[in-house]
């Protein structure tokens, strides 16, 4: 039910045996070699969260690793603290950096984040190097070992399990989290911030939220590595490292959270090798194997973007969807009980782009329980009046009110807030993403479960409700069949379907519908109109801008007629298809 | 139209965004110096077919252009060839010069001395745009955009124009001017392929029309037969009955 | 610090600054052609002074190997895609100019070194050597990634940097080189003193800047490169290949990155990985111009030069922090003045 095939529990127990094998009969080499795959795949797991999941990137995680063995390095060698004290405080400085970090690069498009983290990574490899409290180039010795309940960890094969138990912990978490109200959102981030905050998801509120997740995984490997090295010095927080986690997160498979564990398997254990055999092949001792590392990058990205682990996964069976338990809904969040009041209030609204007039002095409102519709050529203006009203544009002039409140200064998220929802005229579903969690992100203003509730599972009550709305809105679209199809096997048509499902998700009081019959055949449309006629009796009002003329004739109560940006005409159905001009604009008369 | 030599022959084309298809077995022909056009609802996949002729987006079965097989070869071969999209959203260089514009429209005959005469030519059919030659495109009107775009278009020396909504967004008095220029187009030996939410006015140009529906072509015929066509007047007008509870 | 200390320091920093400028220029023309973030940029400017030192010795540089390597490469790789192209009928035109040139200029460039050709063939030779391995990168690392996001490009280009080091320490060693100064002269103004060095590298980096503006605003390959930046569709529309406009973009860039590894090389010992940490201060440089600007850029690296100066009188340790930290201040000012940028679309 999850994006990527489910992993088989034979195949999770298998790789849980190896694990617990290695200390037991290999050799220390392998030990040794098992305990920084364990450190790496802790950081690799945070970029997947924030490169595979989120489409952000970071190459400063180095920086952030560095910054956790250095905290716990200092505290506990400055004052005898204890270790475990040491993690939190590690972990707060971290969660401060990356906040401000987040705050300042997150808000701008894409690129800016991993250059700001190539930047400062270098940066603070530099201080850790120059300041003489830290003990430069030195580093800093003498980093007690930690212990449990008197039990000192300073056998390499006891602080294996520590680690492993710590990364299996972070993964369980972390695949949780994917699994989830906040994961989802996270998930739906990839097909773009419009279509999120749609549904009321704080876009770069959440790409914070996971850019700190990410730095508090790697603050939580550098603060393991601290006190198993029990030295630490600036060499392994340098940007060269920073950039293999990212290698390892992309070559994994930046996409599942096992991608992670087979990434920094695949990087570690290459690296060792490639350190072992290319000084004797090539006849000359130097950093070669970067290169073998840059070209498997390139080669890949060429040839198989998605890494290593879709591969593997496709060796294991497909897990067979189960049906959606029954569970009570979600509660309601709309009902407005009084019929054909004003709604939302469209006052003089004007958009201008450059020497363009998009939308000039319209007037219109809406009215509790009709289905008004917004019609006109290509080109008139209607597209541009509903981003208007969605908060996707701003406008130039005028005022938009929604139940007496302005939505000028609102963003689209606060306005989906309102009650408002909306679908796509260029479909925007997730397309690996099953329709039925494609639909459960419309529902997303419905729930409360925050990243920490969603990665201990304790969200999982309210996930069975979200599920259930999903399932009831996907039914009433006539999708039932299709409840657990990925998104990108249906056809165009459907897909559009699946939007209105998804917007009816988010139970609004006022449903923006952008074309939703555009590509439909005959008696999709037919079926569409009666989906949008049930809506209406249940007291649900519908904007519905559309272009077929057939469709909304019959169906609307009411008609606002755009050309060139103005209002052409407005009035019943039968009124306005008699009207001489709306005649002109449509047939055209040359 | 059953010409022997057409210049345009599309067999059997098939588009698909991921899985999911958005043409099927679309087959038309353009005939040489006439106009033909594509009519039908939007999302019918009227863009996408152009997209593909014009070689923006991947495709499957026959595109014979010239007599030539192009279904493999790059956009820019394809204008080399004579096949030249002015597109919906225009794509004009928005902050560089109209003067600037029309002669990288002339980029595929950057070794053609004739290239002067050609600005000279599309500064005779469009004076506003000779008015406005060293203001930056991004600042004109929207239909001096389309005269730009067509114009830019008209420079690499087309044999075959696609156009897509050349109306779009205009005042009906620059929708006249258009179709105009179209039919001038035609007379001088261009032919054209228009796509067209105005179906009146572009059947009235045209001398073959196609209509499209969900992807597929449902009807084609003279372009006179088919502004008569009941089924392509409802389709475009409604008589409201279809959709009723 | 006094006033001739201060002139010293800004001199020094306009000298530096004037460098990252090209480089930065670089990356802006690279980004806005290709949408590719074009980290490896300090690599091709490693190359440029490295092949002039070995050719001021009179020995092969690791040019002639590199270039070699880059042509067989590139040569499998158009060998493959015309195959599967089925235009096998283009590929001999094609492996001349992807092949065949690369070969010449090696051979050259092998056959040069020992005659200690004058400085300034020695230079044009590096300039055309460095120039060719722009194309030849696009070729095999871009060239099939054209519909990639700008986030998969920018990972490209951490690992074309991890390969162009690693293949520069092959090539070139791990001995730093350094270029004899164009001169030694100096003006004396009043109390503050300019080297000719200074000057030099100034005036060539203005003659550059100059030179590119020309291209861009008179040539119609140059308005060609300014049209695919703007509006990409509209360019192939027009019949401007994308290929086309990287290959031209990629040579431009390498060609300003030589011309600066060039400059480089007698103001500082250059290594085969020295270029990263220079290139990032264009990069910081670029981003005050938002990636896009180019006066801005400019600009942005010169000030750049400017704080890594004084901060090397008043805390030298700290003077690469300092540097990387702008960035931090700088993307706060840009993400509060870009706080609206989907709008205008």
């Amino acid at each position: 039910m999850r994006g990527a095939p489910a992993v088989p529990r034979i195949a999770t127990a298998a790789f849980v045996a190896l694990l617990v094998a290695v200390p037991l009969i290999a050799p220390p080499f392998w030990v040794t070699l098992g305990n920084y795959i364990g450190l790496y795949s802790i950081v690799a797991l945070g970029l997947v969260l924030l490169t595979g999941v989120a489409g952000q990137t970071s190459f400063g995680q180095a920086a952030f690793v560095g910054l956790g063995a250095y905290t716990s390095a200092w505290v506990t060698t400055q004052a005898p603290v204890s270790p475990w004290l040491a993690l939190p405080m590690a972990l707060a400085l971290t969660a401060v950096v990356a906040l401000a970090l987040g705050f300042i690069t997150l808000r701008m498009k894409g690129h800016y984040l991993p250059l700001a983290t190539i930047a400062w990574g270098i940066a603070l490899y530099l201080t850790f190097g120059n300041l003489d409290w830290l003990g430069g180039h030195t580093g800093i010795g003498g980093i007690p070992p930690l212990s449990i309940g008197g039990f000192s960890l300073r056998n390499e094969r006891h602080y294996y399990a520590l680690i492993w138990v710590v990364a299996l912990a972070t993964l369980w978490a972390s695949r949780n989290l994917l699994d989830s109200r906040p994961g989802r959102a996270l998930r739906a981030m990839k097909g773009g911030l419009e279509m999120a905050e749609a549904f009321g998801v704080n876009g770069a509120r959440l790409k914070i939220v996971a850019f700190v997740y990410a730095a508090l995984l790697a603050c939580l490997s550098g603060w393991l590595y601290a006190h198993l090295q029990r030295f630490v010095n600036p060499t392994p927080f340098g940007i060269n490292q920073g950039i293999e986690y990212l290698f390892m997160a992309v070559i994994g498979g930046a996409a599942s959270v096992w991608g992670a564990v087979v990434g920094a398997a695949l990087i570690t254990i290459l690296k060792e090798v490639l350190q072992d055999v290319l000084p004797s092949l090539l006849g000359r001792s130097g950093n070669f194997e970067i290169v073998v590392f840059g070209v498997l990058m390139i080669v890949l990205l060429q040839f198989a973007r998605d890494g290593v682990w879709p591969w593997l996964a496709r060796l294991a069976p497909a897990r067979r969807a189960r049906a959606v338990p029954a569970a009570a809904p979600l509660p309601s969040r709309a009902a407005d009980p009084s019929r054909d009041v004003a709604i939302l209030t469209v006052h003089r609204a004007r958009k201008t782009f450059g020497g363009l007039v998009a939308v000039d002095d319209l007037s219109f409102e809406i009215r509790t329980g009709e289905i008004l519709g917004l019609i006109g050529p290509n080109g008139a203006g209607k597209s541009t009046t509903f981003g208007l009203i969605s908060g996707a544009l701003r406008l130039s002039g005028g005022d938009i009110a929604f139940r007496g409140q302005s939505l000028q200064s609102l963003t689209p998220y606060e306005i989906a807030r309102l009650g408002i929802g909306r679908t796509f005229q260029h479909v925007r579903l997730l397309p690996h993403m099953s329709v039925l969690d494609n639909v459960a992100l419309g529902a997303y203003l419905r729930g409360s479960a925050g990243v920490l509730r969603a990665a201990l599972r304790l969200d999982r009550a309210e996930e069975a409700r979200t599920r259930a709305v999903a399932a009831r809105a996907i039914e009433r679209a006539g999708l039932a069949a299709h409840t657990f199809d990925e998104a990108r096997s249906l056809p165009l048509g459907t897909q559009r379907i699946v939007e209105v499902a998804r917007a009816l998700a988010a139970d609004p009081v006022l449903l923006l519908l952008d074309e939703p019959a555009a590509g439909l055949r005959f008696l999709e449309k037919k079926a569409l109109a009666d989906l949008l006629r049930g809506l209406r009796s249940e007291g649900m009002t519908i904007l519905l801008v559309e272009h077929d003329m057939e469709f909304v004739m019959g169906l609307t109560d009411r008609l606002v007629v755009m050309d060139f940006g103005e209002k052409l005409a407005e009035g019943r159905p039968d009124d306005v298809r008699q009207d001489p001009a709306v005649l002109e604009a449509y047939l055209g008369g040359v | 139209m059953k010409d022997p030599a057409p210049i345009l022959a599309v067999e059997r084309l098939c588009v698909s965004y991921g899985k999911v298809p958005a043409l099927r077995d679309v087959t038309l022909r353009v005939a040489a110096g006439s106009v033909v056009t594509v009519i039908g609802p939007n999302g019918a996949g009227k863009t996408t077919l152009l997209g593909a002729i014009a070689g923006l987006l991947p495709s499957r079965g026959v595109l014979r252009c010239f007599g030539d097989e192009v279904a493999n070869s790059p956009v820019e071969a394809r204008v080399e060839h004579g096949l030249v999209l002015v597109p919906e959203k225009r794509e004009l260089f928005a902050t560089m010069s109209v003067a600037d514009n029309l002669r990288l429209g002339a980029f595929v005959r950057r070794r053609d001395g004739a290239v002067a005469a050609t600005l000279a030519e599309v500064y005779a059919r469009f004076p506003r745009l000779a008015e406005r030659r060293g203001q930056l495109a991004g600042t004109l009107s929207g239909g001096e955009r389309q005269m730009l775009a067509l114009g830019r278009a008209l420079m690499a020396r087309p044999r075959l124009l696609l156009l897509d909504e050349p109306s779009l967004g205009l005042a009906p008095v620059i929708v006249r001017e258009i179709f105009d220029i179209i039919a001038a187009l035609r007379a001088s030996g261009v032919a054209i392929l228009l796509i067209e939410q105005n179906a009146r006015a572009a059947l009235q140009v045209a001398d073959h029309g196609y209509v499209l529906e969900a992807g597929e072509c449902v009807l084609e015929g003279p372009a006179a037969a088919l502004s008569g066509d009941p089924r392509v007047i409802a389709s475009y007008l409604g008589h409201g009955k279809a959709f009723q509870a | 610090m006094d006033l001739s200390i201060a002139a010293l320091l800004a001199q020094d920093g306009i000298t530096n600054g004037a460098i990252y400028a090209l480089l930065a220029l670089a990356i802006v023309l690279v980004f806005t052609v290709t949408r590719v973030i074009w980290i490896p940029s300090g690599e091709f400017l490693s190359y440029g002074t490295l092949t002039l030192a070995g050719l001021q010795l009179g020995k092969a540089p690791g040019t002639v190997g590199l270039l070699v390597a880059l042509a067989i490469v590139a040569g499998l790789v158009e060998t493959a895609s015309s195959w599967r192209q089925g235009a096998l009928a283009r590929l001999p035109r094609r492996l001349l100019f992807w092949v065949g040139v690369p070969l010449l200029i090696a051979l050259v460039l092998a056959r040069a070194a020992p005659l200690q050709w004058p400085f300034p063939v020695q230079v044009l030779l590096t300039l055309a050597a460095v120039t060719a391995m722009g194309p030849l990168q696009y070729r095999i690392v871009y060239q099939p990634l054209a519909d990639a996001s700008v986030l998969v490009l920018l990972i490209v280009s951490v690992a074309v940097h991890f390969v162009l080091t690693g293949l520069g320490l092959w090539f070139f060693g791990a001995e730093g080189s350094r270029t004899p100064a164009f001169s030694d002269a100096s003006l004396q103004a009043g109390a503050v003193v300019f080297s000719a060095q200074s000057l030099f590298v100034v005036l060539a980096s203005l003659l550059l800047i100059g030179v590119l503006y020309l291209l861009f605003g008179a040539t119609l390959y140059g308005k060609a490169l300014r049209a695919t930046a703007i509006n990409r569709i509209g360019a192939r529309l027009v019949g401007i290949s994308p290929s086309f406009a990287g290959t031209l973009t990629f040579a431009l860039a390498a060609l300003l990155c030589a011309f600066s590894g060039v400059l480089i090389g007698p103001i500082t010992t250059v290594y085969y990985d020295s270029g990263f940490l220079i290139s990032l201060k264009g990069f910081v440089g670029a981003i005050i111009g938002g990636l896009v600007s180019y006066p801005l850029a400019a600009a942005g690296a010169i000030l750049v030069g400017l704080l890594e100066s004084f901060s090397s009188f008043w805390a030298s340790a700290f003077k690469e922090v300092i540097v990387f930290t702008l960035i931090i201040p700088v993307l706060l000012w840009r993400s509060l003045a870009t706080r609206h940028h989907e709008e205008d679309e």
